[in-house]
């Protein structure tokens, strides 16, 4: 398992032919990338993360632990950007492999929902003359209730 | 002695990012009232607890969180990753 914080760029495609190397009896490989996008009214020129240094390594580290916890996981891997992004570039990702597939999609969407949420970052779209911090989304925060462990 | 961070548009408000607190509040919210109280620029960044986080020790926490033994405690908005 495996976590990355950077502000470098990253390849992805290059990320995911090397985390697909050698994974033995792993059968499934899924993967999410997020990618640095316009604003829809359009006008935006990059993207700034910023990030809480030692807790978001922590807190990454914490919900691979929590995925592995819930899903037979070969390998997993996240990357995460911080810092100044251009349009376009990958600011994320997410690879997961197991055995058969439902583990590898179910364990990456686990991932992606408690990234987004729990992991501390915040990001703000800077355009050429004003920028604004992204809110968060409520649907974020309630994507996570489909992991909640079920109730009688 | 507290170390207290501010992160993203909380740290635009108060003006910076981290800062050693003398303080003997007992939770987090005694905290953030002593913060509130200093100077309007706090007030502002504090104005609207529902739309804040806090961690204590780089970990998630409640505002009526104790603060006994805590070294770090961050303020920021809901996070935004991914």
């Amino acid at each position: 398992m495996s976590v990355r914080v950077q502000s470098a760029r990253f390849d992805a495609g290059a990320e995911l032919n090397a985390f697909s190397a050698g994974l033995g009896n792993a059968g499934a490989v899924v993967s999410f990338t997020g990618v640095v996008r316009d604003r829809d009214q359009g006008g935006m020129v990059a993207m700034e993360i910023e990030h809480y240094p030692g807790m978001t390594e922590a807190a990454i580290a914490k919900i691979l632990a929590e995925a592995e916890a819930r899903w037979d996981l070969v390998r997993a891997l996240v990357i995460h950007r911080h810092g100044r992004l251009e349009i376009g570039e990958p600011i994320m990702m997410v690879a997961t492999a197991s055995r058969h597939r439902v583990a590898a999609f179910e364990a990456a969407e686990f991932l992606m929902d408690y990234l987004k949420s729990r992991a501390p970052f915040w990001k703000k779209e800077i355009g050429a003359g004003d920028a604004a911090w992204v809110a968060a989304k409520d649907e974020d925060e309630d994507a996570l209730g489909r992991w909640s462990p079920k109730k009688d | 002695m507290i170390d207290c961070l501010y992160f993203a548009w909380v740290r635009e408000r108060i003006g910076l990012p981290r800062e050693r607190v003398e303080t003997s509040a007992a939770t987090v919210m005694e905290l953030v009232e002593e913060l509130r109280a200093r100077e309007p620029r706090y007030a502002a960044a504090f104005e609207d607890i529902s739309a804040l986080r806090v961690a204590i020790d780089q970990e998630l926490a409640d505002f009526d969180a104790a603060l006994a033994g805590a070294r770090e405690v961050a303020f920021f908005p809901p996070m935004t990753g991914g």
